[in-house]
C-alpha cells in the first residue's frame, strides 16, 4: 500500500451544509479521507450518509446554496480550495473523472457516442487529441476496446437509447477515461443493473485499474461488492465517518456497532431463511442530528457517555480507525 | 414536529411570491365589488342622467365627485356601470370556465384511459375546434344561437373546451400506468371508481391553473364579443359593450373609452398573477422539497 | 404432503406482446412469457429469479388477473382464470393481491394512509365504516406502524414505512396469496431486512403464500422454499430453493450465483462472469435461448430446444442437465 505522505487525494475535515447559517443542515460533518495511488476506496453508507455529496465536494460540483469547507482539499499535492475556479474546472475531467448510477440519464441523448467521446477527448485529451480529428476518432475506437464493446465502429454511431444498460455503462467508463484520469469516482456504478452485468463491470473496472494504476473512490451501499473490489473501505452514517479499515479485515472482524449492525443486516451474511438481526429506528434527518453519538439513540450498545459525548476519530492498527467510545474487540 | 396539512404546506409556497399575492389580493378586491356591487355603487347603472351627458372625471374641470370618473354619451355614471360590470365579468368568467372544465375533465379521461377508438374520436373533435380561430368560432357560436350573454357564455365555454381535454388527456396518460392505479385495479376497483376517484385528484393541479389562466381569457373573450355587439346587449354594463359604444367619443370623451379598458387590464393581470402563482406553488418540481 | 389441490397452478402459461403492424409489416411478437408452468402451494414461497427481460413482471401481471395469458392455463384454487369471464376474475380478486417495488409510487398521494387502507374494503364493499377504520388501524399495528399514522399522507413517510404501508394494504382483503414484485430492491440494507422479517412474520401468522419476485439471490436464499430461475420468458431451472442454491443444474443459474457479489468471496472471480447480454425477446430463436452465452454449449443447442429434465425434486431445462458438472 502507498504510504500516507503521498496519499492522491487528501481530504481533511470536510463540511457541507445545506440551508442557512441560521438553520445548518449538514449532509457531511467532518470527513477525513485519503486516498493512495491506484487504490480502490469504498465509500460504503446508506441513503443520507452523505457519501455522494462527499464525492461531488471532491469534483467541485455542490451548487451554491449549499456551503463547502475544509481544512485542506488536496489532490496529487496540490490544495483544490486554493485553486482558482478555472484551474478547478480543467483539473475536473482530467485527473479525477466520476461514473454515475444511472448511464441513460448521463449520457446526451440528442448525440452519438462517437460524438460524445469526441467533446470529452477535445477537452481531456492530450495535445495531440485536442488538435486533429482523427487522433481522437483513433483514441475513441481505442476507448471502446479497452471497455470491451465488440463492433465499434458501429458504436460510435449509435445513440444512447440504442444502447443496453450494461452497455451504456461502458460507454460512460470510456468518457471517463479518455482524459487519462489519475482518480475515477464511482457513485454506485453498478446498483441500476443486472447481477450478470454488474460482475462484468465490476471485472472490467478492476482490470482497467491494474493497467493503469488508476485508483478508484467507489461509492456503494452494498456490502458485498465492497467485500470483493476494495482495498480499503470507509464506513458513512449521517454525515461522518465511523470505521475504516482494510478489507477484508474490516468485514471479519467490525470495530463499529454500524458496521456489526450493517452486515448482520446482509441477506448475504445469514444462513438460509434465518431471520437476520436489524437496528430499530431510522437514520436522522439532517435536521434531526443527536449531540452526542450520532448512532447513539440506535445503538444497542449505547451507554450514557454515548448520548452525552460526541467520539472522536480514533486511530487503531496500520490503516483502521473507529468512531466510538467502546469500540467493540474481536470475538 | 408536527405534520403541516397540505394547505399550510401550499399556501406557504404560494405566499413565497409577490407577484402571485398581490394578484391574489386584487381577486379577491374584485369579488367583493362584485358581491356588494348595489351598495358600493354610487348610482344605479341603467339610470341616465340626461341634464350631465358626457361629464368628465372628477380630476378634469368641469367634473364633479357625484360622477367620479364621469358619465357616457347618455349621462349614465362610469363609475357605476364598471362595479356592475364586475359582477358581469366575474360572472361569465366563473360559468364560462365551470362549464368547460367540466366537460373538459369528462372527455379527457376518457379520451386518455380508454386511449384506442374514443380517444381518436374524441381527439380528432378537439383538433377540428383548435383549427378555427377562437374568436371566429365564438362568432359562429354565437350567431347559430343568437346574441345575448347567456349564449356568449356558452360559446366561450366550448372555445375553451380543447384546451382543458388536452390538458387532461396529457395527465390521466401520465397517471395511468402509474403502480397506485394499478394497485387500485387489483384491488377491484371498475373503469368509473378508477377514473374519478383514483386518477382524477393527482390530475387536477395543471387544470386547476388553466381554469385561473381560462378566466382572463373568458373576460377577454367576452368583452370581444361584447365589442361587436354579439354578448351583452345595451343597456348591460358589460365592459366590452361599454367599449364598443364608446369609440366614437375617443376624441372627445377619452375617459369613457380608457375606464372600461383599463378595467379589463387590471382584471386580466390579476388572474394572471394568481394564476401563475398557483402553477408554481402546486408543480412539484418547481417547489423547494420538504425536508 | 399437502392434501388438495394447490393454491395456485400454473401450466404452459404463456404472454405474447404483438407490434401493431404498421406499413412495414412487421408482426413481430415479443414472446415475454413462453411456457411457464409451476404450483404454488398455501402458506409457502415461490421465488422467481431473473434479470431484465425475463418475464418476471409480465408473470405478476398474469397472476394478478391484470392482463389475460395468451396461451396456457392458470388455476387459482382449482378454478382456471386464464379464460375466466370478468366476472369470475371480480370474484376471485380479493384472493390474489400484490405489493409493488417503488415505494414512492405505490400508494396514492391524495390518500391518507387510513383511506389507503380501507379503500380495498370500500371496493369490496367489506364492513361498515366503523368497522373498516378498526381493520385498518389492526392491521396498522399488525405492521409496526402506530395508530396516529393512520391520518397522514404518504409523503410524510420513509422507503421502508410506505412499504410497510403497502403490504398492510395488500392484506387487508385477508388474500391467500400475495405477489411481492421485488419489494425491497428499491430500500436501504438496514430496512431491506426489517421488511423481510416482516414479510417472514405474517406468512408465519396467516398463512399466506408468496410469489416472490427478486433479482437478488441473497434475499432469495433468506425466504424462499421453492425457487423458479427464469431466462428470457422460460423458466430454466426450478425446485426446492435448498437444491437450487446448492447444486445449481442449469448455466444460467450457476452464472447468476457466480455473478452475484458475497461477502465471503474475496475477488471477482473473472473464469465465472458470463459473456454478453441477454438477447433481444423478439428474436426467433432455435434451439435453447442461453448458447449464445453459455460455457457449455454444444452444437445440438442451436438445433433442438431444451428438453426438461428432471433430477431428483429439480426441474432443469438443459440437453446437458444429467452430465456431471
Amino acid at each position: 500500500m502507498s504510504g500516507k505522505c503521498d496519499a492522491l487525494v487528501e481530504i481533511r475535515d470536510l463540511r457541507v451544509d445545506f440551508g442557512t447559517p441560521a438553520r445548518p443542515l449538514p449532509a457531511v460533518d467532518g470527513i477525513d479521507l485519503s486516498i493512495g495511488a491506484g487504490e480502490i476506496v469504498a465509500l460504503v453508507g446508506e441513503s443520507g450518509s452523505g457519501k455522494s455529496v462527499t464525492a461531488l465536494a471532491l469534483m467541485g460540483l455542490v451548487d451554491v446554496p449549499a456551503r463547502v469547507a475544509a481544512q485542506r482539499i488536496a489532490f496529487a499535492g496540490r490544495d483544490l480550495l486554493q485553486m482558482r475556479a478555472a484551474e478547478r474546472r480543467a483539473l475536473a475531467g482530467r485527473g479525477i473523472a466520476m461514473i454515475f448510477q444511472d448511464p441513460h440519464a448521463s449520457l446526451d441523448p440528442c448525440y452519438t457516442v462517437g460524438n460524445q467521446l469526441d467533446e470529452a477527448l477535445r477537452f481531456h485529451g492530450n495535445a495531440q487529441e485536442r488538435a486533429s480529428k482523427t487522433v481522437r476518432r483513433e483514441r475513441s475506437l481505442a476507448l471502446l476496446g479497452e471497455v470491451e464493446i465488440a463492433d465499434a465502429a458501429a458504436r460510435l454511431r449509435s445513440y444512447p437509447h440504442q444502447l443496453s444498460g450494461g452497455m451504456a455503462q461502458r460507454v460512460m467508463i470510456a468518457i471517463a477515461l479518455a482524459g487519462r484520469p489519475r482518480l475515477l469516482i464511482a457513485d454506485e456504478p453498478t446498483t441500476a443493473l443486472d447481477v450478470t452485468v454488474q460482475a462484468q463491470v465490476l471485472a472490467l473496472l478492476m482490470r482497467v485499474r491494474d493497467e493503469r494504476a488508476m485508483a478508484i473512490l467507489l461509492i456503494t451501499h452494498d456490502l458485498a461488492v465492497v467485500a470483493e473490489t476494495a482495498d480499503r473501505a470507509v464506513v458513512m452514517y449521517a454525515g461522518q465517518v465511523m470505521e475504516t479499515g482494510t478489507v477484508p479485515a474490516l468485514f471479519d472482524a467490525p470495530r463499529h456497532p454500524y458496521t456489526r449492525a450493517l452486515l448482520d443486516a446482509s441477506p448475504g451474511h445469514g444462513a438460509a431463511r434465518e431471520r437476520l438481526r436489524t437496528i430499530p429506528g431510522v437514520v436522522p434527518g439532517a435536521a434531526h442530528r443527536p449531540p452526542g453519538c450520532l448512532l447513539a439513540p440506535r445503538c444497542a450498545f449505547a451507554a450514557e457517555r454515548c448520548t452525552a459525548e460526541r467520539p472522536a476519530m480514533r486511530r487503531i492498527a496500520g490503516q483502521a480507525s473507529v468512531r466510538c467510545h467502546f469500540a467493540l474487540t474481536a470475538e | 414536529m408536527v405534520p403541516a396539512s397540505r394547505l399550510a404546506e401550499f399556501w406557504r409556497a404560494f405566499a413565497q411570491s409577490r407577484g402571485a399575492l398581490t394578484g391574489l389580493a386584487l381577486v379577491v378586491a374584485l369579488v367583493a365589488l362584485a358581491l356588494g356591487a348595489d351598495v358600493v355603487a354610487p348610482h344605479s347603472p341603467i339610470e341616465q342622467f340626461r341634464d350631465f351627458t358626457l361629464a368628465p372625471p372628477f380630476w378634469d374641470n368641469g367634473g364633479s365627485l357625484r360622477f367620479a370618473l364621469g358619465t357616457d354619451a347618455v349621462g349614465r355614471d362610469i363609475l357605476s356601470r364598471l362595479i356592475h360590470g364586475t359582477r358581469l365579468s366575474l360572472l361569465i368568467g366563473t360559468i364560462s370556465v365551470s362549464i368547460s372544465l367540466t366537460l373538459g375533465c369528462i372527455l379527457g379521461l376518457f379520451a386518455g384511459y380508454f386511449r384506442g377508438l374514443v380517444d381518436t374520436a374524441i381527439m380528432r373533435l378537439m383538433d377540428v375546434m383548435l383549427a378555427l380561430p377562437s374568436l371566429l368560432l365564438a362568432i359562429a357560436v354565437v350567431a347559430i344561437l343568437g346574441p345575448g350573454l347567456i349564449n356568449a357564455m356558452y360559446a366561450i365555454a366550448i372555445v375553451l373546451l380543447p384546451h382543458y381535454v388536452r390538458l387532461m388527456r396529457a395527465a390521466v396518460i401520465a397517471e395511468a400506468g402509474r403502480e397506485y392505479v394499478t394497485s387500485s385495479r387489483i384491488a377491484g376497483a371498475g373503469a368509473l371508481r378508477l377514473m374519478f376517484s383514483t386518477i382524477l385528484p393527482n390530475c387536477a393541479a395543471p387544470l386547476i391553473v388553466q381554469a385561473t389562466l381560462g378566466f382572463s381569457n373568458a373576460i377577454l373573450d367576452a368583452a370581444a364579443l361584447g365589442f361587436l355587439g354579439l354578448g351583452a346587449q345595451p343597456p348591460t354594463p358589460e365592459w366590452g359593450a361599454m367599449l364598443a359604444s364608446a369609440l366614437e367619443f375617443i376624441q372627445r370623451a377619452p375617459w369613457v373609452v380608457t375606464s372600461p379598458g383599463l378595467a379589463i387590464l387590471v382584471t386580466v393581470l390579476a388572474f394572471n398573477l394568481t394564476g401563475d402563482g398557483l402553477r408554481d406553488a402546486l408543480d412539484p418540481k418547481l417547489r423547494r422539497s420538504a425536508a | 404432503m399437502n392434501a388438495g389441490p394447490p393454491l395456485l397452478e400454473a401450466r404452459e402459461l404463456a404472454r405474447h406482446y404483438r407490434f401493431p403492424g404498421g406499413p412495414l409489416k412487421r408482426r413481430d411478437a415479443v414472446r415475454a412469457l413462453d411456457g411457464v408452468s409451476f404450483t404454488l402451494r398455501e402458506g409457502r414461497t415461490l421465488a422467481v429469479v431473473g434479470e431484465s427481460g425475463c418475464g418476471k413482471s409480465t408473470l405478476a401481471r398474469q397472476v394478478t388477473m391484470i392482463e389475460t395469458p395468451t396461451s396456457g392455463t392458470l388455476l387459482l384454487d382449482g378454478r382456471d382464470v386464464a379464460h375466466a369471464d370478468a366476472a369470475l376474475r371480480r370474484k376471485l380478486r380479493p384472493q390474489v393481491q400484490m405489493v409493488f417495488q417503488n415505494p414512492y409510487a405505490s400508494l396514492n398521494p391524495r390518500r391518507t394512509v387510513g383511506a389507503l387502507l380501507e379503500e380495498p374494503l370500500v371496493i369490496q364493499r367489506r364492513g361498515s365504516a366503523a368497522q373498516r377504520r378498526e381493520a385498518a388501524l389492526a392491521m396498522l399495528a399488525r405492521v409496526g406502524l402506530r395508530p396516529e399514522h393512520y391520518a397522514r399522507y404518504p409523503h410524510m413517510f420513509s422507503g421502508g414505512q410506505r412499504q410497510r404501508i403497502a403490504v398492510a394494504r395488500a392484506l387487508m382483503l385477508n388474500p391467500r396469496l400475495v405477489v411481492a414484485d421485488e419489494p425491497i430492491a428499491a430500500l436501504d440494507v438496514s430496512t431491506q431486512a426489517q421488511v423481510l422479517n416482516l414479510l417472514a412474520d405474517l406468512q408465519q401468522q396467516l398463512r399466506v403464500a408468496y410469489l416472490f419476485i427478486a433479482h437478488d439471490l441473497q434475499v432469495v436464499r433468506l425466504i424462499a422454499d421453492d425457487v423458479m430461475v427464469m431466462y428470457l420468458g422460460k423458466a430454466v431451472e426450478q425446485g426446492p430453493a435448498d437444491a437450487i442454491f446448492g447444486d445449481p443444474r442449469h448455466p444460467y443459474t450457476q452464472a447468476l450465483l457466480a455473478s452475484t457479489p458475497s461477502l465471503a468471496r474475496r475477488r471477482a472471480n473473472a473464469r465465472a462472469i458470463p459473456r454478453g447480454e441477454a438477447a433481444s425477446l423478439t428474436a426467433a430463436l432455435a434451439g435453447c435461448a442461453f448458447r449464445s452465452r453459455c460455457p457449455r454449449a454444444i452444437a445440438r443447442c442451436a438445433v433442438e430446444a431444451p428438453p426438461v429434465v428432471t433430477i431428483g425434486a429439480v426441474r432443469v431445462a438443459c440437453i446437458r442437465a444429467s452430465e456431471p458438472a
